[in-house]
């Protein structure tokens, strides 16, 4: 074993002396050897056409779509057109789907369940679990449906790395990767697997950066918080033609303020704790390629929508029994979830928050798919509305968004209350699958405390300006 | 007669897909490990994909496949596992992509590198496959993309391009299926050795460089003597490249016959 050890270490010394007899440009010979060589052998086995065609379809839509004036009202166009399509599309089957899994199916499985369950265990399993999962099947399957394989004909099509290209110099200029982009487009559609794109970043500074930012993309767990909050507050003080274009319009602007909010904080990092420059990197825009329409229907609807509904649904059925659980186990007469939601209050009130999205968000760490169905079932459990549901922490009937609207409005939600949660839902903590991810690939506590709690700081502050100003001038 | 018209198809390598079975994740008691490889956006996961029968999401930019995705199939008999490994541009970077197509070709020792090349971008793409051919001696290219490059109106011989190159090149049209017959057979081929490569090896002219590499190679095949591509080792080596001083160091090296999964080679580099 020790006379291994004393080779090895020759080999070692000895590459060490010949380094210095080859000289330090090994790495240039090498680069030059190697592209003296590929050229050599291209030109012996390539003919290229003698003259360019003179129109080039992929040539002229680059130049517009990654254009000076062009690009970016481009891209804000395509962003707000899906999210158009999104919201205007999932409206009538969500309701379809409510109406089968909650009206219909509810009641009957309640009945069946009762007829030899004690009544705490039907109402752990069907008031609880079942409905929760229902609940996010009506509110997450319909704009997913959609949504994802929109964005992945984009992506098939090859607009994504036109995107980087134009977001590129942004990028370089806060000091970070212009490949940044590009996971950061990963990011909304899974900030786990923005994370584990940081890879193709060389430099650990940059890589570091971009994981840390890449929370500031709206995931696809958080889209319809986004799209269901915006359609209800937004789009609802606009004209009723106008209700699904505002609210698109609205759900862009926060996607935007994402983007804004990583390039700020990219060039914080950039000039402080991951002070350097950015370094330079090639982007190769791929040719257009027109997408195979049916395989990206069946690749985005299978790999994507059904993987993450599942994800949803694993999570939502536990969160549904403990929801239940904490609004029917009382103490001196009041609910847990009641007390916790009267000793919030105060404290959430400061940031035009309640009590009750504190806890939604507690409660939805494991995934932010779930925020939404947390938030409507506790309202319910807290005001004990009665008319809706049978009994504490029971969702209730819902069927369409104004049923969602009157709920919240009767839980003293207001315009303010609205924005501050699509705020609060772009800047809070990762989802509990993402904190692992950046663990694994960052191997340190330090910066995944860091990406953890840094979002959250953000959307307190943040809640808190907007909520004092939207108080000094709107006075409510 | 309809026996007699299978018999002949089977004996005739055009039609030789016949034989392909697509196995998914199934890659139990497989008797070849195959790499695929090549820049990003040039189509690997579309021909892993076709051999598989899986249904891994491609994307139409580079660096869409950051982690591997395994798969498998079987062809005359015998059975395959198929890795696609990150796009990469080189080998010689530190990025972690790079990192782990790079320790799989060296440290996987796969049966077959086949090395996916964007027809219509030649010149560049050479740059990686020469250095592949500097890890490993059994690569196939699969010239992808040739719907395009036609389209593009640029010829190419592929017969020359194999002749320079040392290795079989395959035309293929992925999205289209076209060529992915050849593809199975010349990896069945080079394989099972039907098929003997002779790679071509990077010309330098630097006196001093050749002569280092010559006396690391002797000290490096003393003390690791299953080790197939010290060149390699000897030039990353001269470059002072930590990953591989530190698998020196620990001897782990040397422990290389028979890793197959990314997972494992990482281990010996970790």
């Amino acid at each position: 074993m020790n006379n291994h050890n004393v080779n090895r270490e020759a080999i070692l010394a000895a590459a060490n002396n010949l380094r210095w007899e080859v000289g330090e440009n090994l790495h240039d010979t090498l680069m030059e050897s190697i592209y003296e060589n590929a050229t050599a052998i291209a030109r012996k086995a390539v003919i290229y056409p003698d003259k360019k065609p003179a129109f080039s379809f992929d040539r002229t839509l680059d130049k517009i779509l990654t254009s000076k004036y062009f690009g970016f009202p481009l891209m804000l166009l395509i962003l707000g057109a899906v999210f158009w399509v999104t919201i205007e599309g999932a409206n009538i089957p969500s309701g379809l789907i409510a109406s089968l899994l909650v009206d219909t199916l509810h009641p009957l499985l309640k009945n069946f369940t009762n007829s030899f369950m004690p009544w705490w265990l039907s109402g752990v399993l069907i008031d609880g679990a079942y409905l929760a999962m229902a609940w996010v099947v009506s509110v997450m399957l319909p704009p997913m449906a959609i949504f994802f394989p929109v964005y992945t004909l984009l992506e098939d099509f090859g607009y994504l790395p036109r995107v980087a290209f134009n977001m590129d110099p942004l990028y370089k200029k806060v000091g970070a990767h212009g490949k940044q982009a590009l996971t950061m487009a990963m990011g909304f559609g899974c900030n786990a697997a923005g994370i584990v794109a940081t890879r193709v970043i060389d430099s650990p500074r940059e890589k570091l950066i971009a994981i840390i930012t890449n929370n500031f993309s709206l995931c696809n767990g958080r889209w319809p918080t986004q799209i269901l909050i915006s359609t209800i507050f937004i789009g609802g003080i606009a004209p009723a033609y106008l209700t699904g274009l505002v609210s698109a319009a609205a759900v862009v602007f926060v996607a935007i303020l994402g983007i804004t909010f990583s390039l700020v904080v990219s060039w914080i990092l950039s000039k402080t704790i991951l002070r350097g420059e950015a370094s330079a990197f090639s982007l190769e825009l791929p040719p257009y390629r027109p997408p195979r329409i049916l395989q990206t229907l069946y690749t985005s609807l299978i790999d994507r929508t059904i993987f993450v509904l599942w994800r949803a649904v694993i999570f939502a059925v536990p969160a549904g029994m403990v929801i239940w659980l904490a609004a029917n186990i009382t103490i001196d007469g009041v609910s847990i979830a009641n007390h916790f939601i009267n000793w919030a209050n105060p404290f959430a009130l400061i940031f035009g928050l309640n009590g009750v999205i504190l806890l939604a968000y507690i409660i939805a760490i494991p995934a932010n798919e779930i925020v939404i169905p947390t938030v409507l079932m506790l309202t319910v459990a807290n005001l004990g509305l009665s008319s809706v549901g049978a009994g504490s922490g029971v969702m209730f009937e819902l069927d369409s968004v104004a049923d969602t609207a009157s709920i919240l409005h009767a839980g003293g939600w207001t315009l303010l209350t609205g924005i501050n949660l699509m705020l609060f839902s772009l800047l809070h903590n990762p989802c509990s699958t993402t904190i692992y991810t950046i663990y694994k690939e960052t191997k340190s506590v330090k910066w995944t405390l860091i990406s953890t709690l840094l979002p959250i700081a953000m959307g307190f502050s943040v809640t808190f300006f907007v909520t004092q100003i939207w108080r000094l001038v709107v006075g409510s | 007669m309809s026996n007699n018209a299978l018999s002949n198809c089977a004996d005739c390598p055009v039609h030789n897909l016949g034989n392909l079975k697509k196995l998914g994740v199934n890659m139990s008691n497989f008797d070849f490990a195959i790499a695929l490889a090549g820049n990003p956006n040039t189509g690997k996961s579309t021909v892993f994909n076709y051999l598989t029968g899986l249904k891994q999401h491609t994307g139409n930019w580079p660096g869409k496949t950051v982690t591997r995705a395994e798969g498998g199939f079987e062809f005359n008999g015998k059975r395959f596992k198929l890795v696609d490994l990150p796009g990469t541009y080189s080998l010689l970077s530190t990025s972690t992509d790079e990192e782990i197509a790079r320790d799989f070709i060296l440290f996987g020792q796969p049966d077959v590198t086949v090395i996916v090349v964007d027809a219509t971008r030649i010149e560049r793409n050479l740059n990686l496959v020469i250095q592949i051919l500097e890890i490993t001696d059994r690569a196939i290219v699969c010239l992808n993309l040739m719907d395009e490059a036609k389209r593009n109106g640029i010829q190419i011989d592929d017969r020359i391009l194999s002749k320079e190159l040392g290795i079989p090149v395959i035309p293929t049209a992925a999205r289209q299926g076209e060529g992915m017959t050849e593809l199975t057979k010349m990896i069945f081929d080079v394989a099972s050795g039907n098929f003997i490569c002779k790679p071509h090896r990077i010309k330098s002219s630097s006196k001093e460089l050749n002569a280092a590499i010559d006396v690391l190679i002797k000290e490096i095949s003393a003390e690791f003597p299953n080790l197939p591509n010290t060149r390699w080792v000897a030039l990353r080596l001269l470059e002072g490249d930590q990953s591989i001083i530190d698998a020196i160091r620990s001897g782990e090296l040397g422990n290389i016959k028979g890793i197959n999964t990314i997972e494992q080679s990482q281990l010996v580099i970790s």
